[in-house]
């Protein structure tokens, strides 16, 4: 068996097993409505977490994406309040910023040296800052596009709703899997996290490779920008504080190092599903205080990196019995 | 002239690395590049692909002015290296790193079975074929990292290879085939740049020579022309004061520090007896993967034993871990110094401090001026090219890093010293430097157990020889019985002669 893959293959199974715990206790959560809704309420964090899954896999981290997202549903709905313009034309326009910031900081981290995690801190407070000088009130979006949008569905067989909004999240996935694992860029990426000082040995373009894993995740914030403003049919620039850590745990654990240099898009999907789960076993329950999904989430975290810890140790042992060389 | 350097200088804070150095390479030619460690070959070749920017000079391919800026122009331009620090992924997958950069693709998207394909065909020739390139690369040992590396270098030289120490972790089997590769690339008309601390392998391999040292030009010639002795003086400026031989002592009387019985560990070394005694030189030779390094591995704890108990005058030792092994008095400089040696950011005198510290605990911390003592104390001895003791380690020429982790164990003083080839890597004049010092610290006392594959230096330092042959010691010489045929014939000695070579080569 292939090493390599081992921590992804812990996921799934754990995945299948929580599942499995929900659906003993609660019959009804093996249906295509609760899927449905896991999908659509966690679409945001879904988008934004692949992309925060290629700047770990090269070695970063982006703390900016949280403040991004609420930056867009911001800029969206003061656009489409104060213009008449469509947000067919509002969409782009807010993407290409998005975009532009995180070739920006990318740009910053590799000119000046900086390590991602005090750039993309700075971008934190800059996005966060521009969101409210657009505004400081939640301002609602009215437009009939917009419902339009919220009202487009695929009826699954068991009366679930597949939502544009879960579609796009899947789509990212998919986009997200064939960018990383490949492509060309994909395996730079997995170089850059590998050892820059390395990657650059081998002929690897750090700077521009850079700049595009940033501008990538600043692209995906910006398209979770998106998917939230019409999941909310606002904006409002205190939303989404702390999504970038959401993120981050759904990536570590979907069974991405988050030391960078190995990672799964598909893994991340999984992991943003076990945590939506967890929030769904909750309101099943209907007497657990909903902190308990952050308590769970911590303990699935710590279990995880123990479990990968393990899984990495037994691997090898087995891999060095068989293959010594 | 296929590529021609010009008065290239290149200074780091505190030392001229290279100063005004010209080098020819022609068409069709092995040129060996030769020096000291901290001569400036590898800044040399680095400057030339773009890895550091030189202060001045020029560069001609073709007769064309070239100033690549990174290792993918360079590539571009036709020069692939292998550089000193083995410069692959070990994340990513051998067919990954094999064909990194130009994976073939349609449509942007990577066609992984093709790829596959394309890493065995670069691999085949090189007897790896146990290799899986879908593994990834960390999984293999650093000699079969250091072939991968190689094949990778040779796929992406179109006009120049540049391989810079690429026998350091070869076997010798794996060395003749890498030079067949490389013949065959001058046939093709290939310029093929060789660094090596081996000289025989300059002599045998390479056409022309040129010698630096101290970032200067000394000498270029051809390698038929140049005498051994003479080479030496180029290379260090001064005659070699031969390490004189030991005096093969058979001391029976000697007294006994260690003893192991029966100590082995199932897959990794057949039980064996084993008996140290003061101030001895145990030899160890065998061909690579033939049990050596697992002895080494398992007498310090890191594969610990499952079999037999070791025990000292006041009674048994246990050597669970290393931790245990260091608290036994065992020191252990390990081969794959690279990876397990040095810590790059720390000083030169912090990485000599280390061991010794962590053997008092780092509650007692050794006082300041006691570290720079012994500092200095090495740098002098095993002549370690530092403009410093406060000199970031990292940035040492590669033989001196190996010094530095040398120097560390030394300085711990401990009883029982496991030495996995100490002098790969180490050029000429420091490596009987070090012969010296190992003579003079078992006089001392200390006991060592001398790994190499350099039979002379065994020979030279050893006062008896164990042979490691399949994972078993197959024999002991003492006395009058050490000198390199005996050990060769007791290496090569084998139930099925045929096999022997074969069952090297897959490793
Ligand atoms: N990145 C760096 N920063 C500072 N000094 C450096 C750096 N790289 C090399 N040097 C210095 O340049 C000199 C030449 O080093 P270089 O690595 O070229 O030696 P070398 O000939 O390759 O030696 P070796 O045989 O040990 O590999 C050394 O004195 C070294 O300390
Ligand atoms: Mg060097």
């Amino acid at each position: 068996m292939n090493t390599r893959a081992l921590p992804l293959y812990a996921t799934i199974a754990i995945f299948l097993v929580a599942y499995l715990i929900c659906w003993i206790q609660f019959p009804a959560m093996l249906s295509t409505r609760v899927i449905g809704n896991l999908l659509t309420d966690n679409a945001y964090l879904g988008i934004v977490a692949v992309g925060m899954t290629v700047v770990i896999i090269s070695g970063g981290i982006d703390l900016s994406v949280g403040s991004v997202i609420a930056f867009s549903g911001v800029f969206i709905s003061v656009v489409l309040r104060d213009t008449s313009l469509h947000p067919l034309v509002v969409f782009p326009l807010l993407l290409a910023v998005t975009t532009l910031f995180g070739a920006a900081m990318g740009g910053l981290i590799h000119g000046l040296g900086m390590p991602p995690f005090i750039v993309t801190l700075a971008g934190m407070f800059l996005a966060r800052g521009a969101a409210y000088m657009l505004t400081i009130d939640s301002v609602p979006i009215d437009h009939e596009f917009y419902d339009t949008l919220r009202r487009l569905y695929w009826l699954m067989p068991g009366k679930g709703r597949l939502t544009l909004l879960g579609i796009v999240m899947l789509l990212s996935v998919v986009v997200g899997m064939i960018l990383a694992h490949r492509t060309r860029f994909g395996t730079s990426v997995f170089a850059l996290g590998g050892g820059a000082h390395t990657a650059r040995l081998m002929g690897v373009a750090v700077g521009r490779t850079t700049v595009l894993i940033y501008a990538f995740s600043g692209f995906m914030a910006g398209l979770a920008g998106i998917v939230f403003s019409i999941y909310t049919a606002s904006g409002y620039p205190l939303a989404t504080v702390g999504v970038e850590l959401n993120a981050i745990a759904a990536v570590v654990i979907g069974g991405t190092l988050l030391t960078g240099g190995s990672g799964w898009v598909v893994g991340t999907l999984i992991g943003v599903l076990t945590m939506g789960l967890i929030q769904t076993y909750i309101v099943f329950d209907g007497s657990l205080s909903s902190w308990w999904t952050k308590i769970a989430i911590g303990a699935l975290l710590l279990m995880f990196i123990l479990l990968q810890k393990g899984l990495l140790a037994l691997g090898r042992q087995q891999f060095a019995g068989t293959a010594q060389t | 002239m296929l590529l021609s350097i010009r008065g290239l200088t290149k200074s780091f804070p505190g030392t001229r690395a290279l100063d005004g150095v010209s080098f020819d390479l022609r068409a069709g030619e092995i040129h060996a590049l030769l020096g000291e460690n901290g001569a400036g070959k590898s800044t040399l070749i680095k400057c030339l692909t773009g890895v550091y920017e030189r202060d001045a000079g020029e560069i001609l391919l073709d007769g064309r002015p070239v100033a690549p800026q990174s290792t993918h122009d360079a590539q571009t331009l036709g020069i692939g290296t292998v550089y000193q620090e083995v410069n692959l992924l070990p994340n990513l997958s051998v067919a990954e790193n094999l064909t990194f950069g130009r994976q073939p693709s349609r449509a942007g998207l990577v066609q992984t079975r093709k790829m596959r394909a394309q890493a065995e065909e670069m691999l085949s020739g090189y007897g790896l074929d146990h290799v899986n390139v879908a593994q990834s690369l960390g999984a293999y040992s650093v000699a079969v990292q250091q072939i991968v590396a190689i094949a990778r270098a040779v796929a992406l030289s179109g006009k120049v290879l540049i391989l810079d120490e690429p026998t350091a972790s070869l076997d010798s089997a794996e060395t003749e085939m890498l030079f067949s590769v490389v013949r065959d690339l001058r046939e093709r008309g290939l310029g093929i740049i060789f660094v090596s601390h081996f000289l025989d392998q300059v002599f045998s391999l390479t056409d022309r020579l040129t010698v630096l040292r101290n970032g200067q030009h000394i000498v270029t010639a051809e390698t038929a022309e140049v005498s051994r002795l003479d080479l030496i003086h180029h290379m260090l400026g001064h005659e070699l004061e031969e390490a004189e031989h030991r005096r093969h002592a058979t001391k029976t009387a000697q007294q006994s520090v260690l003893t192991f019985d029966g100590t082995g560990r199932r897959g990794k070394i057949a039980p064996f007896d084993l008996t140290v005694s003061r101030g001895e030189v145990i030899g160890m030779a065998g061909l690579l993967g033939s049990g050596r390094t697992e002895t080494a591995d398992m007498l310090f704890g890191r594969t610990p034993p499952d079999s037999g108990k070791a025990h000292d005058d006041d009674g048994p030792v246990s050597l669970r871990n290393p931790r245990e092994a260091i608290a036994a008095g065992f020191g252990y400089a390990p081969e794959d110094r690279k990876t397990d040696g040095i810590i790059g950011e720390l000083s030169v005198r912090e990485n000599i401090a280390l061991a010794l510290q962590a053997r008092r605990g780092w509650w007692r911390p050794l006082p300041r001026a006691e570290q720079r003592e012994l500092a200095e104390r090495y740098i002098e001895r095993l002549d370690i090219r530092t403009s410093g003791a406060e000199k970031p380690v990292g940035e040492l020429s590669g033989g001196n890093q190996q010094k530095v982790v040398l120097a560390r164990w030394l300085a711990m003083n401990p009883r029982f010293l496991i030495l996995d080839e100490p002098t790969r890597g180490i050029d000429v004049g420091a490596h009987a430097e070090i012969l010296r010092l190992i003579g003079e610290v078992v006089e001392s006392g200390m006991s060592i157990l001398l790994i190499s594959s350099e039979l002379d230096e065994l020979v030279a330092a050893s006062d008896r020889i164990i042979v490691v042959r399949d994972r078993e010691h197959v024999a002991e010489l003492v006395g009058e019985d050490i000198e390199t045929d005996a050990i060769v014939r007791a290496i090569a000695a084998s139930d099925a002669p045929a096999a022997a070579p074969a069952a090297e080569v897959a490793r």
